[in-house]
């Protein structure tokens, strides 16, 4: 658990060091990074050096207790997949289809498009078939995922306060449905740093359609930018701004930046700031992740089977794909590679977008269509690894915003009933390795999928479950801001012990 | 401590005394026994309560116990010993509170008289600053030169690089007057309104889309923009300012300026996706205005007290909602400009005309009044209304009068002019803050936007209440008040941090020097396109597209515009005037801690990137910088030396002549560049792109390019010292 410093940056300092006088003092003085390390240590979790976090608060450190966790996958499913079609099957829902729900169900219930004189239950046209040790649930929509299954914690009894995209995306994202508030991925880099030394703590890959909640998916909020998620590109530079400009080759950058070094170490010795060397700093890890970030998506070294298995070759499936733009199987596909190839270059965060699964209409199409872009992938993930000895570490969790009507949307009064309305009582998450005990169902929603039976999760729960895994205690990982201690799981959350393995 | 109560008086040293413990219960005990919960009846901000538990001894031994079911705070960690002793002392010296101390009157007493200042002293700034610092021993630090100076001001006060020509004129100047002349020329530049304009836009979430999934794009919110800076260049008096903003629509006879002006509480988000309960978003957007209202005018956090009595303020629900009660009678409303006021907001009149006839249907979203009812939502969820209430103010603060006096209802009017009124201490504090803040990079109370009980006490209370008291005095005129903080040998400091006291203060708390940061992004933006000759000078008018990726505007959901890069001038205005869409805003903004516009932001974050060096870098428009510096300084000094030439450059960047080290670490960079572009015209041609000097062949001009790309990129001239 002792942090180790990056080495890169101990080399620097020692260098800083040797030449320069007193430059530990004065790091130890600066105001962004030390303050920062300063509230860290506040809540016991920086044991290493505020010198290191002046210069880079990136610098991984350890959590309150020994995490089994290093680095997490979250497949962010925007749009909110229908969890009574894929993983959480209704035969009573399908014996009741057509007919109207009881008045007192829906009697204080707020529908987005659902009319609700006139609505009926929906049956599922799905089969569903038993897989793994368990008997886990899986639709003929997921059938790689279905072979995972003694891998995966299927959650069927989450519930959100959400019921529109993009509050809901910010619930699933930040823990409260408002703006201004860090996504998980920037608290988990904010309290542990990265291991990462030439690429950012916190990537994010997306494919098929924008999301609801766009950029807002993954900010950083009141916390500082170093830790909100940085997109890579699909085409073109994999990191925005990251190329040379055109005609100036990579030894001309190394020149520039050692002039540039001179120069703003000549101001350095003056003005003793430590925020120059910071620049300083950050301008050798641009410098590495131009030679880093290529190399990461350079997929050549893959094997022939590896791009198989993950369908990076993979044409779109023929029917569907609703405001999809460029072949979304491909980049799907080829995200999911990229993000085994980050954790294993030691990221610690990466968000997977993936949107949209808003089916209000159209939902066999529609569901086929997107279910059939993500399921190979993810299963390939899932197993490559496992295969490199990387899940035990590795958190994967597919998630979403919220779930699905059983009750066919019927939106203004329209007859032809194709799709389901949001749904914020009940959906289905998956999560696998990283700590968590694969190869059971927890939870239940009841005969039609409406409501939970039992053992309801709130999404406060998942994120102190999350952070437990990572060796953060999730109600000690706060910030200071407005006057309150804010936290990732706002005031509430409670660690589901059940799911630890 | 020790050492700061041997030179205060006793009355100071129980005051402070007082104000330890209760920052200290703020801190560990009222969220049990303050203005929320009152477990065994207790509460620890309310002199009666205390009063009974310290005089019995009560206090002491539920601190101090051994017995875990009794020790306070429960279930957590005790205080530590030197704590327990603070509180000793204070229960000893007779346990009263001095309540906040941001709630009492601004105490205007005579200003701190120091021995021996040397003359340093400049205005009453420095007294409040220097007595300080001799109680402490410390002495301040030297004034800075006047190439310091000079960069300085332009950064504070217009957020432009000044000329060489600029700096040589004022370093040369030989009038005793030359600082201040200076001052009040950079006040009078009609930039000082974008860069005062900026700092307010931040407050006012201002943006040009609705945000949320939909997030439709706003073509007219410029005009609001266009209203700031223009009221701002005008030194519009912070009252007026406020009433237009917050009442304009209620004043007498109201001008379609001031009824524009009202959209600043109309840039709260709108939720277009489809499905949403238009009350609840309504709602939100009314949460929105009382929290925007009270973190700017009152430095207050009220966001909790939507759901519950605040924990730690003296704020309860019902008052949350007797201010929500003010705001929620503003209905929305949309106003039609007529042709001629655009013009004027355009700054020239042909550009507004041109402007004018592209579109011609001009609306803004403003805030109209029609009263509706009020109630308390139970946990702020609109579906659970409760109790009626009516507007009010906050207990905490002498009442709000209606101004007929004749028992009407309260309107927004009302409310603005009671934040204003001179009966209101918290209000000036706040405003001083902001400014304060701007010239300094922190506030004097550090936490801006919470002067509450848990916020940080200011760092100088004499020198804020003097400040605020100031300001009021000085008919809330901004420009006097910053005239006053810069004039001052305070403000005139070196920034370079300082050996003796980074053990005793290391985040310059005791202002013993002035301090440096970075300048925001649209800041970066503008010193990087003015020092290239680039920067476009006109003022206001419709929002601009500097070049972006197309995928960047993509990445929102609904792609409900397309972002067409602008061409010509308008692909060189400054950073401010940049078409700001809330879920794909502009990356070169965001990488430089651009505020999301979502809710009001008090502060900016200057946080220190490696995306943020890829930025300045490579990115096109810094690109086109870097082009269009070195064809400009081989044509301007086309007989120059190379030394010459580096230094002109230098010069141009950082406002200061540049050590000769400096220099030769770029001569070798531009060897190095000449070596490799002697045998790649190809490459150097590429690197040159549209910015080809006739003088001069392509391999020449790119390895000046790579000169002036490092040069652009240097942390000097982004940070302000």
């Amino acid at each position: 658990m002792m942090k180790h410093l990056l080495q890169h940056d101990i080399d620097y300092m020692k260098e800083l060091t040797h030449t320069r006088r007193s430059f530990f003092n004065t790091a130890a003085s600066g105001l962004g990074g030390v303050a920062l390390a300063g509230m860290l240590q506040q809540d016991g979790l920086l044991r290493a050096s505020p010198a290191s976090m002046a210069i880079n608060p990136l610098a991984p450190r350890g959590g309150h207790f020994p995490a089994k966790a290093k680095n997490c996958i979250f497949i962010f499913m925007a749009g909110a997949p229908s969890h009574i079609d894929l993983f959480d099957p209704k035969p009573k829902l399908n014996e009741l289809h057509g007919q109207a729900l009881p008045e007192s169900m829906t009697e204080n219930v707020r529908f987005a498009f659902i009319q609700k004189e006139s609505a009926k239950l929906m049956g599922s046209k799905r089969r569903f078939e038993k897989h793994g040790k368990v008997g886990m649930d899986f639709s003929d929509l997921t059938p790689h995922l279905a072979t995972c299954a003694d891998e995966i914690l299927m959650v069927r009894s989450m519930h959100t306060e959400q019921f529109n995209h993009h509050p809901g995306q910010l619930m699933m994202q930040c823990g409260r449905g408002t703006f201004g508030l860090p996504t998980m991925g920037s608290w988990i880099t904010y309290g542990l740093g990265s291991e990462s030394q030439n690429l950012p703590g916190y990537v994010v890959l997306t494919s098929g359609r924008g999301s609801s909640g766009g950029a807002t998916l993954w900010q950083s909020g009141f916390l500082p930018s170093t830790y909100a998620g940085v997109l890579f590109r699909e085409k073109g530079e994999p990191v925005l701004n990251l190329s040379n400009p055109d005609g100036l080759p990579p030894q001309l950058q190394r020149a520039g930046l050692d002039a540039l070094r001179d120069v703003n170490q000549e101001r350095y010795e003056i003005m003793r700031d430590p925020e120059i060397a910071s620049r300083i700093a950050n301008y050798e890890l641009a410098y590495r992740m131009q030679m880093a970030a290529p190399e990461l998506i350079d997929l050549s070294k893959e094997s022939a089977r590896t791009l198989e298995a993950y369908g990076v070759n993979r044409k779109d499936p023929p029917n569907g794909g609703r405001g999809k733009s460029g072949n979304t199987a491909e980049s799907f596909s080829r995200n999911c590679l990229l993000a085994r190839r980050l954790v294993e270059r030691g990221v610690r965060f990466v968000n997977l977008i993936y949107a949209s699964w808003d089916h209000h209409s159209n939902l066999d199409q529609e569901l086929t269509y997107n279910a059939t872009v993500v399921d190979q992938p993810i299963a390939a993930l899932i197993k490559d690894l496992k295969d490199r000895g990387l899940l035990d570490e590795t958190m994967v969790v597919w998630g979403t915003e919220f779930g699905r009507t059983p009750l066919g949307e019927n939106r203004n009064g329209r007859p032809d009933v194709t799709g389901r309305d949001h749904h914020p009582f009940s959906f289905t998450m998956l999560m696998a390795g990283g700590g968590i005990q694969g190869g059971r169902v927890y939870g239940q929603t009841d005969e039609i999928g409406w409501g939970i039976e039992d053992k309801p999760v709130h999404i406060n729960d998942l994120h102190a479950t999350m952070l437990e895994r990572f060796g953060i205690e999730h109600t000690d990982l706060t910030y200071r801001f407005q006057g309150r201690d804010f936290r990732l799981t706002d005031v509430g959350g409670r660690v589901v012990h059940d799911w630890l393995a | 401590m020790a050492v700061c109560l041997g030179f205060l008086g006793v009355l100071l040293a129980e005051r402070s005394l007082a104000g330890e413990v209760e920052r200290l219960f703020a801190q560990h005990c009222l969220e049990c026994h303050g203005p929320d919960k009152q477990k065994g009846d207790l509460r620890l901000d309310v002199e009666n309560s205390v009063q009974r538990v310290a005089g019995d001894g009560t206090l002491l031994r539920r601190l101090t116990t051994d017995d875990p079911e009794e020790r306070m705070p429960l279930e957590r960690p005790g205080l530590p010993t030197e704590q327990i002793a603070t509180i000793r002392s204070w229960i000893d010296a007779g346990a009263h509170l001095q309540g906040h101390w941001a709630y009492g009157p601004l105490r205007e007493g005579p200003l701190p008289v120091v021995e021996g200042d040397d003359g340093w002293v400049r205005n009453g700034i420095d007294r409040f600053v220097l007595a300080g610092l001799k109680r402490r021993g410390v002495e301040p630090s030297p004034e800075a030169d006047r190439y310091t100076l000079i960069k300085r001001l332009y950064y504070d006060l217009i957020g432009l690089p000044p000329a060489p020509e600029e700096v040589d004129a004022f370093v040369s100047d030989p009038s005793p007057t030359a600082y201040r002349d200076l001052v009040r020329r950079l006040l009078a530049s009609k930039h000082f309104g974008e860069r005062w304009g900026r700092h307010w836009l931040d407050k006012a979430r201002y943006a040009d889309s609705d945000g949320y999934e939909k997030d439709r794009p706003r073509p007219h919110a410029w005009h609001y923009r266009d209203w700031v800076i223009e009221a701002i260049n005008a030194d519009m008096p912070m009252g007026q300012f406020t009433m237009e903003q917050l009442a304009g629509d209620l004043l007498p006879e109201a001008s379609e300026s001031q009824r524009l002006a009202t959209a600043f509480h109309r840039q709260t988000l709108t939720n277009t996706e489809g499905g949403t309960d238009q009350e609840q978003f309504r709602v939100e957007a009314v949460f929105d205005r009382t929290e925007t209202t009270g973190a700017i005018w009152l430095g207050l956090t009220m966001n909790c007290a939507r759901c519950h009595n605040h924990k730690y303020d003296a704020l309860t629900q019902r008052e949350y909602y007797q201010l929500f009660a003010f705001f929620n009678c503003g209905e929305e409303s949309k106003l039609k400009l007529a042709s001629d006021d655009l013009e004027g907001a355009a700054g020239n009149e042909e550009e507004g005309k041109k402007k004018a006839s592209k579109d011609s249907v001009r609306e803004v979203r403003v805030i109209s009044h029609r009263p509706r009812d009020t109630r308390i939502l139970r946990r702020g969820d609109f579906l659970s209304p409760e109790a009626e209430v009516s507007a009010a103010g906050l207990g905490i603060l002498p009442p709000v009068r209606g101004r007929a006096g004749d028992g009407t209802p309260l309107d927004r009017l009302d409310l603005a002019r009671w934040l204003m009124s001179e009966e209101n201490p918290l209000t000036p504090r706040v405003l001083a803050n902001h400014v304060w803040e701007k010239l300094f990079g922190h506030g004097l109370v550090r936490t801006m936007n919470d002067f509450g009980v848990r916020g940080e006490a200011p760092t100088h209370p004499g020198l804020l209440d003097w400040l605020g008291a100031e300001y009021r005095r000085g008919g809330w005129s901004r420009k006097r008040l910053i005239e006053t903080i810069v004039l001052s040998a305070t403000y005139r400091q070196q920034s370079a941090h300082r050996e003796d006291l980074v053990e005793t203060d290391p985040n310059n708390r005791w202002l013993a020097r002035q301090n440096r940061f970075r300048v925001e992004g649209e800041i970066v933006r503008d010193v990087c396109l003015s020092v290239a000759g680039l920067l476009s000078r006109e003022i206001g008018g419709p929002s601009v597209f500097p070049p972006m990726p197309p995928e960047v505007a993509a990445l929102s959901y609904a792609n409900s515009f397309k972002w067409e890069n602008s061409v010509g001038e308008d692909r060189y205005r400054r950073g401010m005037y940049t078409f700001f869409k809330r879920t794909a805003p502009h990356p070169n903004l965001m990488a430089f801690d651009c505020p999301d516009s979502n809710t009001a932001s008090l502060k900016r974050r200057t946080s220190n990137t490696p995306i943020q060096a890829l930025t300045t870098l490579n990115n096109e428009i810094y690109l086109e910088a870097a082009q269009a510096l070195a064809k400009k300084t081989l044509m301007e000094l086309g007989d120059g030396t190379d030394a010459e030439r580096v230094t002109a450059v230098l010069r141009r960047c950082l406002a200061r002549w540049p050590e000769e080290r400096e220099v030769e670490s770029f001569l070798e960079l531009l060897e190095t560049s000449r070596a490799f572009y002697r045998d790649h015209g190809d490459e150097a041609s590429k690197l040159v792109g549209a910015y080809q000097p006739e003088t001069t062949d392509a391999a020449e001009a790119a390895s000046w390019v790579t000169v002036c790309r490092i040069a652009l990129n240097l942390d000097e001239l982004i940070t302000r010292e």
